[in-house]
């Protein structure tokens, strides 16, 4: 029998595969594909403190490997969130974590303030990283004092598991993990999405309605993976990969790399059983390979 | 109408004209209920180029023989490589998917489609027909040759055809065909086609009191509500075409 919990700060996770945010809905949605409970833990949509409509249509292009999205944080705010959502969700056996997101630190705070009375919610994700919309977002998450004030602020009021979601669209990306790091950050979660773009040649305009959008997808892969190495060498606090991982090999490679869990994110849309799928591919190669626990391939990479 | 994934066979595939053909394909277990309007998301090759399943209308159901069959337009990389599969090769296929049409039981219908448009539409006729509701079907297309399955459609019930170039029916774009003068015989319009023509038929239907759906076509990532990518703007705010529609009525819309 081969033990897969994982532990991030304290917190428990019966295995090492979460799903990311804004793939997976709120849980409800792959009901008829998969049993949730199997799951380390599920991520739910970024969440901010008021309604958000999102960006106008087109909002994805498919690209070589992956595709880019710009739906813009598109969710019915905190208060929606905790008097409908919630209630139906809590029933899960799994970790149910909350992505928060917004646009003025004050924001964040407002629902943090709000998730920290919610029993069920054992941690949160802070999104320092949302490429897709125009104020706050990713510039809490591209400078090193910005991410950790935000963070500071974020682990004065958080009384959950603090985790911060670093954006890949920096110069260095262990500099930022570091910081938020110094300010009480638990767990670091990367790399949110790529920033890109895609054009129609033939009507020579850009496919998104915002022009650039986030891309996902296993073309990200080999950049999340080395960001992923390198972040889990520079900090103490564990880290949690995610990026382009489409199959349990995949997600092996980040294990290996550093990552304590995963996330899995864009293959969630191709095949809305992977996640558990996953989970079971990585039992079976640590018995395979003789492993008596998950643990101890973490960060186990030969070099 | 529990959502499943299912290999399925096919068993069919009929070339129609240079840019639409059919695929039927058999599941080997029970299929699910399937209601008029639905859409199945196929894994076309999980290339680098057709990395995404790519959403297909649901042109027709033969339940008992757990067979459902998809009118496909030819107009890329994963709709041109789904043409090459071959009878006895296997599709990834997730499905039902989205919402239905509001279901007459009774009062007389117009179908409306134009161009790939009928592809939810011959499912729906047949439903229709089956609650023996008086049905008459509109379609239009270029020229004489885009037209399919018309012997299908006449054991349903009227059959209207307009071309643009006047090779078959009346001559014209669909909006002007003749029907549209008797429009207060039927209760509802189901329409399904280019954009431009949903437009152009929910301002009759509106002009006249007619109740109108439209099912609307969308890119799509997840097809379960899960991404949001697939939204339209309604007045009620942006909706997933995917899980909220794709059928929408027209007093939903800014149309």
């Amino acid at each position: 029998m081969v033990d897969l919990k994982i532990n991030i700060n304290g917190l428990e996770f019966k295995n090492p595969v979460l799903t990311a945010s804004g793939t997976f809905g709120y849980g409800p949605e792959f009901e008829d594909f998969i049993d949730i409970d199997q799951l380390g833990g599920i991520i739910v949509k970024g969440t901010t403190l008021e309604h958000r409509e999102g960006n106008p249509y087109p909002r994805m292009a498919e690209t070589p490997s992956g595709m880019l999205n710009a739906v813009g944080l598109q969710n019915k705010g905190v208060d929606y969130f905790i008097q409908q959502i919630y209630p139906n969700i809590k029933k899960y056996n799994t970790n149910i974590i909350i992505n928060v997101s917004g646009s003025k630190l004050e924001d964040y705070l407002a629902v943090i303030e709000k998730i920290n009375d919610l029993d069920r919610i054992p941690a949160i994700e802070l999104n320092i990283s949302c490429p897709n919309v125009k104020q706050g977002g990713m510039a809490f998450g591209t400078s090193c004092a910005s991410a950790a004030e935000i963070t500071k602020a974020a682990r004065k009021i958080c009384k959950k598991t603090l985790i911060v979601k670093l954006s890949p669209n920096v110069t260095d990306i262990t500099s930022i993990a570091k910081s938020v790091e110094a300010e009480g950050a638990d767990s670091v979660s990367l790399i949110n999405t790529l920033l890109g773009m895609a054009i129609h040649a033939e009507t020579r305009k850009p496919v998104l309605s915002t022009i650039t959008g986030g891309l996902s997808g296993p073309a990200v892969k080999p950049v999340a993976l080395r960001m992923v190495w390198q972040v889990s060498k520079a900090v103490k606090i564990p880290v949690i990969g995610l990026g382009g991982i489409m199959t349990a090999t995949d997600a092996i490679e980040f294990l290996l790399a550093g990552a304590t869990a995963v996330q899995i994110g864009t293959a969630n849309f191709i095949d809305p059983q992977i996640s558990v799928k996953i989970v079971q591919g990585i039992e079976q190669y640590l018995a395979r390979h003789k492993f008596t626990s998950v643990k101890e391939i973490i960060g186990s990479l030969e070099v | 109408m529990k959502k499943t994934i299912l290999d399925l066979e096919i068993i069919k595939k009929q070339e129609l004209n240079a840019f639409h053909y059919t695929l039927t394909l058999k599941a080997a277990e029970k299929i699910p209920v399937i209601l008029p309007g639905q859409f199945a998301q196929v894994l076309v090759d999980k290339s680098a180029t057709t990395f995404l399943r790519r959403p297909i209308s649901i042109h027709d159901v033969n339940i008992a023989e757990n067979t459902i069959s998809f009118y496909v337009k030819c107009v890329g990389p994963a709709t041109q490589k789904l043409r090459e599969y071959k009878i006895g090769e296997f599709l990834n296929v997730m499905f039902p998917l989205g919402n239905t049409f509001t279901l007459e039981t009774e009062s007389p219908v117009l179908l409306v489609g134009g161009g790939c448009g009928v592809a939810p539409l011959l499912y729906l006729a047949k439903y229709l027909h089956a609650q023996h509701v008086p049905l008459s079907v509109l379609i239009g297309a270029r020229n004489k040759n885009d037209f399919s399955e018309l012997e299908e459609y006449k054991k349903l019930g009227n059959v209207y055809l307009i071309t643009e170039d006047g090779s078959e029916g009346e001559k014209g774009i669909v909006t002007k065909h003749s029907v549209f003068n008797q429009i207060n015989q039927f209760k509802r319009i189901y329409c399904c086609g280019p954009e431009r023509m949903m437009k152009a038929i929910a301002k009759i239907a509106k002009q006249n009191n007619v109740e109108c759906e439209v099912s609307l076509e969308n890119t799509m990532a997840c097809g379960i509500g899960a991404c949001l990518c697939c939204v339209t703007d309604t007045k009620e705010g942006n909706k997933c075409v995917c899980t909220e529609g794709p059928v929408f009525n027209i007093n939903q819309l800014k149309w």
